[in-house]
């Protein structure tokens, strides 16, 4: 294989972030701001890859596989938390949770 | 191999780049679906087979089909892509954009002097598997941990109760 930047790959592990930081920052309904978070976990996994590829070792891999398992029980419990927002308030949108009162 | 990088990175920041804009979310979880595949591209170009591997089957298979499900099951129409629209006005969408563009901007400057190079060689799913039930033990036990807390979480949340009856604690059966 030939030889990648280092500096490319934390690039595009950067503009992924970014790109999922202005998501969830933007949108209101809420299955987009989970969408967001994925994207946001994805990229943070994209740099501890090219950290491990960078000096050979698999540590940066295996942070993959924490965040990995991170990522699915994260959705889990969140989806789960947007069907019964869904169902209590019918609507996705996140502004109706600073209705919540307690 | 170096042209695949930059060829699956454009494909993943351009689609990620769509999901973000788009106003149907199932649009919008086809596009992140493509974004997750190129990462994958990338995860082989950059010698870590097994971890691309596992990028398409968990993130591109098992969470975007519980994404699916749950769209699936909120049964969000046409209604929904006219609120989004109403929501996505470009004055709520400039603030944002600019300050997060700030923040890359930054992070491009101050990665310019870091030349180093990889890809040079493949950690394979050997080293990765030695050291995640070797030093890393202790961390897969806790991700275990996390994942079944996850489920019953989860379970919690979305368990229906009996919505006919007033009160909660009455006929559960």
């Amino acid at each position: 294989m030939t030889e990648v930047a280092m500096t490319n790959g934390l690039l595009l592990a950067g503009i992924l972030f970014t790109l999922g930081l202005t998501s969830l920052l933007v949108r209101r309904n809420l299955i987009f701001v989970l969408m967001s978070l994925e994207v946001m976990l994805n990229a943070a996994g994209l740099a501890f890859v090219v950290a491990g590829a960078r000096w050979h070792q698999a540590d940066g891999q295996v942070m993959f596989l924490f965040i990995l398992a991170m990522a699915a029980s994260e959705v889990a419990v969140g989806l789960a938390l947007a069907v019964e927002i869904h169902r209590r308030f019918k609507s996705l949108d996140v502004d109706t949770l600073s209705n919540m009162r307690g | 191999m170096e042209l695949a990088f930059y060829i699956a990175s454009a494909v993943a920041v351009l689609s990620t780049v769509l999901m973000v804009t788009r106003l149907n979310l199932v649009h919008a979880l086809l596009y992140l679906i493509v974004s997750l595949l190129g990462v994958a591209v990338v995860f082989y170009v950059l010698g870590a087979p097994f971890v691309a591997a596992l990028e398409v089957i968990v993130y591109a298979g098992a969470i975007m089909v519980l994404f699916v499900f749950v769209v699936m099951m909120l049964n969000l129409g046409k209604r929904s892509v006219e609120t989004e629209r109403q929501w996505l006005t470009p004055g709520i969408w400039t603030g944002p954009v600019l300050l997060a563009g700030v923040l890359l901007v930054e992070v491009v400057y101050l990665m310019r002097g870091v030349p180093a190079a990889l890809g040079t060689a493949a950690v394979d799913p050997k080293a990765v598997g030695t050291a995640l039930f070797g030093r890393y033990l202790i961390g897969v036990e806790l991700a275990s941990m996390l994942l079944l807390a996850g489920l019953v979480g989860a379970y919690h949340v979305g368990f229906r109760k009996n919505e006919k009856s007033g009160n909660r604690t009455g006929d559960a059966t």
